[in-house]
């Protein structure tokens, strides 16, 4: 017969509290990834665990590391263009206006106005599909699947314009060094219109679907807070590091193209955790509609090439019809756009903060080094420090809320 | 704070480390000292008046094929940003061939450490004092620096070991308090 003194719980045994947790040496070490539905790419995290709580994280990236900066050596300003598709493959005109920028801006040309716009105008769609895609996917991770398809509906319609538009879907390559491929098509402004307002009506059913849910609110409040302090140590920017309350937008602060045209918010979070990261981006997407409804009523006619020699093509009748139009497009395409030698830094806001590119020129056809400040990186190597004290279903929550992308983590 | 006050300012605290400017395209590129990198990037950041509270980037360039570039094969440049107060600065220092080493500032901001790393993998600068000077996006078995002007493109490389991570895991749980 089991006597009541044997049945009585382990916390009273004393069993454990022996112990302190500094004592313990039961430690499992536990790969969070490479190969892992929940990390969205190829990342690895290394935790010891202390139970299922983690204790500490160490990560380890390069994964998907192919060389985008020792490519950009070996081809043309130009072709450069298709490689920055890769990197954040998510909102990839957003990665061709940047690199764009910076060597517009080493060789000082002015793009026309209506390029500016529709490079405006694509780079906000990019930047709304690249939130719905980061919430979409989060929200999966932790077991809200349903949103996934309200977020990723509306996503395929923007693809289906952008498709549209320069013949794919997600490696667009639609910039050129002084403008733009091709110009919209004619119903191009009532089609975006028409989605922005389907866009809408879906970040609303999420909201609706979310924000009262006893689950979600649990799962992401409080959860892997990263403070103010530590994410400007780290480096953050865009959504993320305002999400911990910094009001901090490239757009606003050092204003480019014609940003400082448009009547626009910056939402700010208040802790910095999974709920701020998540909100944050709906409410992101609600500006970026707004940017992009007073761009299509202001977008000016005009040229989307810029028409210095350097960097543009001659129209066709000039090239067959004139040799100056035949030497300049042979120019052009042999030696390729060779800026002066020098150094730029350029930036743009793209979808998850500060992408840069510093660019060295030395006189040649190919760009003598190409750096890119992916804003991936800094998210990331914040992660491990981020998780620790959290538990693995934490973790997962976390990483789909700072959105890594492993094309513009690992170049 | 524009480049010109920004370099009369680190000229009057360090004399002797600024070694000269360029103008990058409307940024002031201010290149200094390699030894003094940290003692400057320190002031920078605690400065009420320039206030540098984040580190946007750290990029490592091989001149080595580079027309008419004077002394040091590498250069190291710092892009550093101030939230607070909204401006910006380009520190470049040059180191040479035989011992390209630049003191770390991976003590004071929480990214270099990483961005470090990249440097060192990508170009083979080193960074003197760095707790873990190892590769970041490269394999850890792969050999030279590939963006390295005398690293052919096409060279490829088969590796296949694991990381094990532990000794940065090691490290870490030291610092919390368990092993």
């Amino acid at each position: 017969m089991i006597d009541s003194q044997t049945l009585l719980p382990v916390s009273s045994s004393k069993g454990l509290e022996a112990l302190k947790p500094q004592e313990r040496k039961d430690l499992l070490m536990v790969n969070l990834g490479p190969s892992h539905p929940a990390t969205h790419g190829t990342l690895r995290a290394l935790c010891a665990l202390d139970g299922e709580t983690i204790v500490a994280a160490v990560t380890e990236i390069g994964y998907l590391h192919r060389g985008f900066e020792k490519d950009c050596e070996a081809h043309t300003f130009q072709q450069c263009i298709p490689y920055t598709d890769r990197l954040n493959y998510v909102s990839a005109i957003m990665n061709n206006v940047g690199f764009c920028k910076a060597v517009e801006r080493m060789l000082a040309i002015q793009v026309p106005e209506r390029a500016i716009y529709i490079r405006v105008i694509t780079a906000e769609l990019n930047r709304i599909i690249d939130h719905l895609v980061c919430a979409g996917a989060n929200l999966v991770d932790i077991g809200a699947l349903t949103n996934f398809w309200y977020t990723f509906n509306v996503r395929e319609k923007v693809y289906n314009i952008l498709e549209k538009l320069c013949g794919a879907r997600l490696t667009s390559s639609y910039t050129r060094i002084g403008g733009l491929t091709r110009d919209v098509y004619p119903e191009f402004g009532d089609e975006v219109k028409a989605v922005l307002k389907e866009i809408r009506a879906s970040v609303k059913d999420v909201q609706k679907l979310i924000a009262p849910n006893r689950i979600f609110l649990d799962r992401t409040k409080g959860v892997c807070i990263i403070s103010k302090e530590r994410a400007i140590s780290y480096g953050w920017t865009g959504p993320t590091l305002r999400a911990c309350g910094v009001e901090y937008d490239l757009r606003k602060a050092e204003p480019y193209y014609n940003y400082s045209d448009f009547q626009f918010d910056i939402p700010v979070g208040t802790v910095g955790d999974v709920y701020d990261r998540i909100f944050i981006r709906f409410y992101e997407i609600e500006e970026s509609i707004h940017i992009i409804e007073q761009a299509l009523g202001k977008m000016p006619k005009g040229p989307i090439m810029t028409d210095d020699k350097r960097v543009a093509l001659p129209p066709k009748q000039q090239t067959y019809g004139n040799i100056e139009g035949l030497m300049n497009h042979f120019k052009i395409i042999m030696h390729g756009i060779c800026p002066a030698p020098g150094e730029v830094y350029d930036f743009t806001e793209a979808a998850n903060g500060e992408l840069g590119f510093y660019i060295v020129a030395d006189g040649s056809k190919n760009p003598y080094r190409v750096k890119c400040r992916p804003p991936c990186f800094m998210n990331f190597a914040a992660f491990g420090e981020m998780i620790e004290g959290s538990m693995i279903a934490d973790a997962v929550a976390s990483l789909g809320s700072i959105n890594i992308i492993a094309g513009e983590l690992d170049r | 704070m524009d480049g010109q006050t920004l370099m009369e300012k680190i000229s009057a605290k360090f004399p002797g480390a600024v070694k000269g400017s360029v103008d990058r395209f409307g940024q002031l590129e201010i290149q200094l000292n390699a030894d003094q990198v940290p003692a400057v990037v320190k002031f920078l950041r605690d400065d009420a008046e320039t206030a540098f509270d984040m580190l946007i980037d750290l990029v490592a360039l091989d001149y080595s094929a580079f027309p008419n570039h004077g002394e040091g094969r590498f250069g190291v440049v710092y892009l550093l940003k101030s939230l607070k107060l909204g401006h910006r600065a380009q520190l470049k220092t040059f180191v040479d061939e035989g011992d390209p080493t630049v003191p770390t500032i991976s003590d004071l901001y929480a990214n270099a450490n990483w961005l470090e790393r990249e440097a060192y993998d990508q170009v083979g600068v080193k960074f003197s004092g760095h707790p873990n000077l190892k590769r970041i996006l490269n394999h850890h078995e792969f050999v030279g620096h590939p963006l390295r002007k005398d690293y052919p493109i096409t060279r490829r490389q088969a590796l296949s070991a694991n990381a094990s991570l532990m000794d940065e895991m090691d490290v870490r749980l030291e610092e919390k308090g368990w092993i």
